[in-house]
């Protein structure tokens, strides 16, 4: 069963993808490791860090994706999820510092020991341990998201009202992770890693690996997502997005279907998020700020969100262009990015993948009446380019008019 | 009885004194200072039985300079207050002085017997002076000082005293002067003294209890002691309730004012904007603005900056609103959740574009005078500001109220609230309201942005901190209904000051938005939700 879902995820679309996906994780880490330095085709170790960061990024824009584009539940929380698997994952990175802090302290981090704490946490126990740490990046971000989901969707706050309070829950996590007596190094956050499941965590060779391995969680992330859509389930999800109402008086669990999107697309930011925090090095409470998770949906809007590909596309987009323009104008970026939001609203609903597949979808229509009125004889189109225009496909769905109508 | 209080005042300084006689006729001030002017200790003392003599509370501050060794005399014959720093003041006018420098002056030396003279007269001054609040005062610090040396000047003042509320804090003082003095009192005036003390109810009162239970030697004693401590426990519980209360109403005012031009245009056109914020940061800069060139320009005006800001900061927030709406919003209906994003967008602009033209920094916005300063109201503390804020956030309520609902523009929003298509179908311009709408919630914004510029950093970031709590109190309270807000805004303001004591401003803050979340899933249309099957989309 589950091979057949495989397979029927698997269109030609989405073998590129995961095809390129996979070739950037075999060859970015074999350009950076073995050929020498200065060589014109060599990856920069800067860059193989950057670009991680970016590919997280990415997975976590498809995690927003899978609910914004396909369910329409547009959560302005969702950075929420990601700082919640980057501390899971910070906790376990701490844990491997051992007595090699400022403190020397075998099991205490050293802001604890700093805090004058005797023992650890009970939600410290256990984070040593690689195994247990990856289940928690796994759980306590799906947790979390099944709890929030549950309430929210059984109690159908929909719309504007569930952006709110999905903003309401990120901010209420920053100011707790703010606070030092949570036990999770307060403002500072955790940071000052060693090692990463026995290798150095500075060393270029982890670095590359920790690249493959976001590289691949992408392909994984992008096979999952791309197996909700094109299974029933996904098609009910693109139902509720466009009327839920009547999704439900067909008789629809709308709720479960909700649910059951959000939890995924939680598990992925979590994931995202636990990549993250190794190749940048540190973890703290900005990462809750809501603006950072209004950020991340403007990844999806600008890459086209309702496709897989576009977040994917917006996320790595976006953030080359902060790169780029923190560093030449500081001043600048706020305008560029606001302006970012407007432009995309107003003039690209559907992002840049939505403008390059309708510009297609105009072109072959043009071929396509062009031949006709050519070869008015000849009534039999070319084998593959068929005499009406296609519509789009159903992951190509526009988004336009997705949202539930202004109350009325 | 006019001659009375001059008289015994003329009658206690004589014994006090044992001035060989009075002078003829009361002086003026400015005749007697001089005087003073390489002065011996026998003409001093006669400058100051002159001195009070006047009966002029304004003689107090020279007094009082002589006898903390603060006068000072110059070889051109002046004479001046200087307290080591600050300003050098002329003795008679209280006016600093130009052309005196701090190396011209001579101390006026005085002993220790006219040290004392000195003191008695300043209470006597105060304490037997014509104005009630100058005897309210004087009676506090020497509830304060508790000094055994004033008991007979209290004791006299007591008995002149005639009104209740003076004579009140004269006997506190002299009952703490009394407990102070460690001489051995009788039962009676014990529990007298620790009642009247009790009677104040303040933490200073309870430190003098506490102090003098150590030292209570008797059992009644003690009981009397834990009573008042008890009494005054209970009404410190009472007034830390009204005080919470108080400071409840004060930061729900702040957020009804943040919050309602958002509940104005979210209940009409569904929409939350996320530019609010930014319109209150603008409201805040045009009071800014208005101050700076009254500063340069019309420096007597300050106290009217707000009279001027006030409706410039309407009308600019206004437009600016009109325009996002025209320009932006109108494009995008139907789409609530990309106009988010796109006023989102407008808000980093808007943040953004400040920061380069009036810098990242804080701006400094004055109070008027009206604003600065407290007052004591039944045993708390209340600041002008806050007050003004709390009155204003009432007068701008009541005339939205008055706009939606006595206005035509008023019955247009409301009826494009409940039902727009058949508002529209009616003939209602719903662009229009849509319009004006917006242009309303970002006026009120810029108003909130001028009593908040009063209580809060100036800054671009201004308006980010507002935005949520905004949000908060607009999910909460519900919408289309302005009485939600108001009583989403003071409900949120009250529990969040409630809950501070217990577990801290952050944390009340996380219970707050916790509430807020599991409220939403009871009523997910808010407190005051509009009935009927058109809300439901």
């Amino acid at each position: 069963m589950i091979t057949k879902a495989v397979l029927r995820a698997l269109d030609t679309k989405a073998v590129i993808v995961i095809s390129i996906l996979v070739a950037v994780a075999i060859l970015v880490p074999l350009s950076n490791l073995f050929l020498p330095v200065g060589h014109p085709m060599r990856v920069p170790n800067y860059l193989v860090s950057l670009l991680g960061k970016y590919l997280s990024y990415a997975m976590l824009a498809l995690a927003l994706d899978l609910i914004w584009g396909y369910a329409g539940i547009l959560s302005l929380g969702h950075g929420a999820f990601f700082a919640l698997g980057g501390y899971a994952m910070g906790m376990y990175l701490m844990r491997q510092i051992g007595d090699r802090g400022v403190y020397a302290n075998a099991t205490l981090p050293d802001f604890m020991v700093f805090l004058g704490w005797q023992d650890l946490p009970w939600y410290w126990q256990g984070m040593d341990m690689f195994w247990f740490a990856a289940l928690m990046i796994v759980f306590v971000p799906g947790l979390l998201a099944f709890v929030f989901g549950w309430f929210a969707f059984r109690s159908r706050v929909t719309g504007v009202y569930f952006s709110i309070i999905s903003q309401a829950m990120v901010f209420a996590l920053m100011l707790a992770f703010f606070r030092n007596d949570m036990g999770f190094g307060g403002n500072n956050g955790l940071t000052d890693f060693k090692d990463i499941l026995g290798a150095p965590i500075a060393a270029p060779a982890t670095r590359a690996a920790l690249f493959s391995a976001t590289a691949l969680a992408l392909a994984i992330s992008f096979l999952l997502c791309a197996m909700v859509i094109k299974s029933k389930l996904g098609k009910v999800m693109v139902a509720v997005r466009d009327a839920e109402s009547r999704t439900r008086f067909i008789g629809y669990r709308v709720e479960n279907v909700k649910l059951f999107a959000f939890t995924v697309s939680a598990v992925i930011a979590g994931v995202a998020g636990a990549l993250y925090v190794p190749q940048v090095g540190i973890i703290n409470p900005g990462e809750f700020s809501p603006a950072n998770s209004i950020e991340i949906v403007i990844w999806t809007a600008v890459g086209g969100r309702g496709t897989l590909l576009g977040p994917i596309i917006g996320a790595i987009l976006v953030n080359a262009g902060k790169s780029y323009f923190t560093g030449a104008f500081p001043d600048f970026w706020l305008f560029a990015l606001g302006g970012l939001f407007v432009f995309v609203t107003l003039f690209m609903p559907k992002g840049i993948v939505g403008v390059f597949v309708s510009a297609w979808t105009a072109l072959r229509a043009r071929r396509a009446s062009a031949r006709a009125q050519k070869g008015i004889g000849s009534v039999t189109p070319g084998p593959d380019e068929p005499a009406t225009p296609r519509t789009a496909p159903d992951d190509e769905a526009a988004p336009h008019g997705a949202e539930p109508k202004p109350a009325e | 009885m006019p001659f009375a209080r001059p008289f015994a005042i003329l009658l206690f300084l004589l014994a006090l004194l044992g001035a060989a006689a009075a002078p003829a006729r009361a002086q003026s001030p400015a005749e007697i200072v001089p005087t003073m002017f390489d002065a011996s200790l026998r003409e001093l003392e006669d400058a100051v039985a002159a001195l009070v003599a006047t009966g002029d509370p304004a003689v107090v501050p020279v007094l009082r300079a002589l006898g903390d060794g603060n006068l000072y005399e110059t070889d051109a014959g002046g004479i001046y207050i200087f307290s080591g720093s600050g300003p050098i003041l002329d003795a008679v006018t209280g006016e600093p002085v130009e052309g005196v420098v701090e190396g011209d002056l001579s101390r006026i030396r005085i002993n220790n017997s006219l040290r004392r003279d000195v003191a008695a007269a300043i209470g006597n001054l105060t304490l037997m002076s014509e104005n009630d609040r100058t005897r309210m005062s004087a009676a506090r610090e020497m509830f304060s000082t508790a000094d055994p040396d004033n008991i007979p000047l209290l004791e006299e003042a007591i008995a002149a005293e005639e009104n209740a509320g003076v004579r009140a804090v004269m006997e506190q003082a002299r009952a703490a002067a009394l407990l102070a003095s460690g001489e051995t009192l009788t039962e009676e005036q014990f529990s007298q003294a620790i009642a009247a003390i009790a009677s104040r109810s303040d933490r200073e009162s309870l430190a003098i209890l506490t102090r003098n239970l150590a030292n209570a030697t008797t059992d009644t004693q003690r009981t009397a002691i834990n009573a008042g401590i008890e009494r005054i426990n209970q009404a410190l519980a009472i007034r830390d309730v009204a005080q919470n209360v108080w400071y409840g109403i004060s930061l729900g005012s702040v957020l009804l004012l943040a919050a309602i031009g958002l509940a104005i245009t979210f209940g009409v056109m569904g929409v939350i904007n996320m530019a609010h914020g930014e319109m209150v940061m603008i409201g805040a800069y045009v009071t800014f603005m208005v101050q700076e060139v009254i500063r340069t320009s019309f420096p007597g005006a300050f106290d009217y900056s707000l009279a001027i800001a006030i409706p410039l900061a309407f009308l600019v927030t206004g437009l600016v609103g009109v325009a996002i709406e025209r320009g932006i919003i109108r494009w995008l209906y139907g789409r609530p959740l990309e106009t988010l994003l796109a006023t989102w967008g407008l808000s980093l602009i808007i943040q953004q574009g400040v920061r380069t033209i009036f810098g990242p920094t804080n701006r400094d916005v004055g109070n008027p005078s009206f604003m600065s300063g407290t007052f004591e109201f039944m045993g708390l503390m209340i600041t002008w500001n806050r007050l003004w804020i709390v009155i204003f956030a009432a007068v701008v309520f009541a005339l939205l109220l008055l706009v939606l609902n006595r206005t035509s523009l008023g019955l247009q929003m409301r009826a494009v609230t409940q039902n727009r298509r058949m508002a529209s179908a009616m003939g209602i311009r719903t662009p229009w309201v849509d319009a004006m709408t917006f242009g309303l919630g970002s006026g009120v914004a810029g108003l909130a942005g001028v009593a908040l510029s009063q209580i809060d950093n100036v800054s671009p970031n201004l308006g980010q901190n507002y935005i949520i709590d905004s949000f908060m109190v607009v999910v909460f309270g519900g919408v289309g209904n302005l009485w939600g807000t108001l009583v989403g805004a003071l409900t949120l303001g009250v529990a969040n000051k409630f809950l501070e004591p217990f577990a801290g401003a952050v944390l009340a803050k996380i219970v707050i938005l916790v509430l807020i979340i599991l409220f939403i899933q009871r009523r997910p249309r808010g407190l005051f939700a509009l009935k009927g099957r058109a809300v439901d989309a």
